[in-house]
């Protein structure tokens, strides 16, 4: 396909699409799958039959919509409405005339100007529940591809590189390291072949905004790769995704196979001598392979434990070669960047931190889905107004971001604006996006136990520090939440906790201590009454000599 | 296309496997950064990962037979036990935990008397726990052969164990 072309088929699939009476969007994402959706899919096909509406009405499939709590979500193209908790029964009544049947759907109906959808601001997410995942046409009909052919016909790989470093965009995996800067280090090696990996080991316990922008726009990180190997001068690709996340593999593979045979990926891409291959490497559940020099060796199918930095990948990587490595949410960044510009791209956000996040909401907390929020937004405005705030009857507690990595914010920092350095000043990290709301009814010292027991399990065994640090800690917060643990224990546990974060290889059990720490800062009175009075506050620990310990 | 009769007897299945196996392994030009891509596709034709799979493997990528079990044994993914018939995977990540996961995971444990990581002593059902499996809309989440359970209720996987015959 040439740029011609492409313009061509994005005019002629938006036709298509203006053409139509109506374009039925069901949600077909994980979550809202197994809530029902393939099924009321279905019946509104069958509908559409009935009534021989073929031609003038289509009903497809799309991504997360993001209020999964409400799923499965329904949205009719000509008008943006939306509904939520539709089965095979009530679904087919939205096709249907009679006015009895318009208002059995009242109940049905979401409030599209509610805090939850007025509030988000959607880049990554600007396709979720709007695109057919399947369908190449939907991506370009919306614009897709169009950001690699400005690149490839009127860009050289610097000018891309000179866009994202001055968009400010930052690494979305967590760490916040700038994206441009680290193109230009892997642009800079006299070596080649160079090699982009997408980090798609979406890992932390909680998080699901990777596997949501996979399964619901996949194209959009494909584009965002090929720009990074046009960028970095890399002809191959690779995907790390989770085993577990066996929807996003599927149709990863299906739209990799659709871009190779419209020459969007592969070989003489659009005409042009740029050529980049992208594979799919599955991952055998291991959390530590989200580390990237872990996640490198096992690509090479070796065990995935990370080795000493530096040299960092963008020197010595994939089998010693220079290596770009990304994670989803920041090459899917990328496509818009090019086509919008860089002083669109910061002007939104911070001063320091640029653009949107995606965090996925769960936990006690109403609104429970995947939302894309400008950073510097306040966790007030993104737990309250668009989470809809703790169900009734339970009181907010705490906010955990960053999963394993990651720490609790306590209600009294609520207006904390979302970005990098201000969750780190809170003793928590941005993480990949995962932000799990907490009530009175969960135990804060079980909570840092609960997610030691994680690293514990997931911790790789190559530096002591981390093995037998883990363990230790582990023990002890055990013993605390047992009622068998000593006032030399906190003091022990606090200890233990710098040694590691001071002396681990690598992330993994560098920030293991983290949940424990931010526990003890904000409630320390809940460790206290566990050592001193035997007593779980929340009423979660069972204390020895009571019900027989914890399990 | 001409085929020979499909074999129906289980030396017959056992061949056909390991052609599958071995075609996999030549996709890949029997290179050894293919090994987690090949004992993926071993466990998805023989169920989980037998000492004499592993063998196999290890002669066929020139691999020392030390690395392909470091490997095996390093992935959660790869199981060198056999499964029970059904298998559930109650999700422990943060958002089913804070929901109640563990209650569920107890739950199974007691009903089908054993472990989490295990299999009841008939061989019926597997139970394990899943680090967050994504759905966390749907917390407590369960995966019952396959398919995703949400917001679980111990009477619900009573139900499911009563349909498959477990008192």
């Amino acid at each position: 396909m040439t740029p011609e072309e492409l313009d061509q088929l994005q005019l002629e699939e938006q036709q298509r699409q203006q053409a139509l009476e109506e374009r039925i969007y069901c949600c077909t994402a994980a979550s809202c799958l197994s809530a029902g959706a393939a099924r009321v899919k279905q019946a509104l096909t069958d509908e559409v039959k009935a009534q021989g509406l073929e031609g003038k009405v289509e009903v497809c499939g799309t991504g997360c919509m993001g209020l999964c709590s409400r799923g499965p979500l329904v949205k009719l193209g000509s008008t943006g409405e939306l509904f939520g908790g539709l089965d095979e029964k009530t679904a087919p009544a939205l096709l249907r005339k009679a006015p009895e049947e318009k208002t059995a759907l009242d109940a049905c109906r979401i409030d599209t100007g509610a805090p939850f959808f007025i509030k988000q601001h959607k880049i990554v997410l600007a396709n979720s529940g709007r695109v057919d995942p399947e369908r190449l046409a939907d991506y370009i009909a919306a614009g897709g591809y169009q950001a690699l052919a400005r690149a490839l016909t009127e860009m050289k790989p610097q000018d891309v590189i000179a866009e994202i470093k001055a968009s400010g965009l930052r690494g979305r995996g967590g760490a916040g390291y700038p994206t441009g800067l680290k193109w230009e280090l892997v642009a800079r090696q006299p070596v080649s072949p160079r090699y982009v990996i997408c980090n798609a080991d979406e890992g932390d316990p909680g998080a699901f905004m990777d596997r949501s922008v996979l399964e619901g726009d996949p194209h959009r990180v494909l584009e965002g790769m090929a720009l990074a190997g046009y960028a970095v001068g890399a002809q191959q690709g690779y995907i790390y995704v989770r085993g577990e996340y066996a929807l996003a593999i599927e149709r990863l593979q299906a739209a990799i196979k659709q871009a190779e045979r419209e020459k969007l990926l592969g070989n003489r891409i659009l005409e042009t001598s740029f050529q980049f291959r992208v594979d799919i490497r599955v991952g055998a559940g291991a959390f530590v392979c989200g580390e990237e020099t872990a996640l490198i060796a096992s690509v090479e199918g070796k065990r995935g434990q990370p080795r000493q930095r530096p040299p960092y990948p963008p020197e010595r990587g994939l089998w010693g070669k220079p290596t770009l490595i990304n994670n989803v949410e920041t090459f899917a960044n990328v496509p818009a960047i090019i086509l919008n510009g860089a002083k669109w791209f910061s002007s939104i956000g911070t001063a320091s931190s640029k653009g949107t996040k995606v965090f996925a909401l769960a936990g006690r907390i109403r609104n429970t889905g995947l939302i894309e929020v400008p950073m510097g937004t306040s966790l007030r405005t993104i737990l309250f107004d668009i989470g809809g705030g703790v169900p009734e009857g339970s009181n907010f507690k705490a906010a955990q971001t960053g999963g394993p990595s990651g720490g609790c914010i306590p209600a009294e920092h609520l207006d904390t604006p979302v970005d990098y350095e201000s969750l780190q000043q809170v003793g928590s990290f941005m993480g990949s996006g995962g932000l799990i709301v907490m009530d009175d009814t969960s135990c804060m010292v079980d909570v840092a136990r609960f997610f030691m027991e994680f690293c514990m399990d997931e911790s790789c065994g190559k530096c002591i520090p981390c093995r037998a640090g883990t363990v230790q800690m582990h023990d002890i917060l055990l013993r605390i939440t047992r009622g068998e643990a000593k006032e030399e224990d906190l003091e022990l546990l606090e200890q233990l906790a710098h040694l590691l974060r001071e002396t681990s290889l690598c992330g993994l059990g560098q920030a293991a201590p983290n949940p424990v720490l931010s526990t003890l800062r904000f409630f320390r009175s809940e460790y206290e009454a566990h050592v001193r009075d035997h007593i779980c506050p929340a009423g979660h620990c069972r204390m020895n000599g009571r019900k027989g310990g914890h399990r | 296309m001409k085929k020979q009769s499909q074999p129906t007897d289980a030396a017959g299945i056992r061949d056909n496997r390991e052609r599958m196996l071995e075609r996999a392994m030549s996709r890949h030009n029997y290179s050894g950064d293919a090994l987690i891509e090949v004992l993926h596709t071993a466990q998805e034709l023989y169920g989980y990962l037998t000492p004499e799979l592993l063998k196999t493997v290890s002669r066929r990528l020139r691999l020392p037979p030390s690395r392909v079990l470091g490997v095996a044994t390093f992935y959660h993914f790869f199981s060198l036990q056999p499964k029970g018939e059904h298998t559930f995977i109650v999700c422990t990540g943060t958002a089913c935990y804070v929901k109640g996961a563990m209650g569920l995971v107890e739950h199974l444990e007691r009903r089908c008397n054993c472990r989490a990581g295990g299999t009841s002593p008939d061989g019926k059902v597997s139970v394990a726990t899943a680090r967050c499996i994504g759905s966390c809309g749907l917390a407590p989440a369960v995966i019952y052969d396959g398919n995703i359970m949400g917001r679980v209720k111990p009477e619900e996987l009573d139900a499911e164990l009563a349909r498959i015959g477990v008192k």
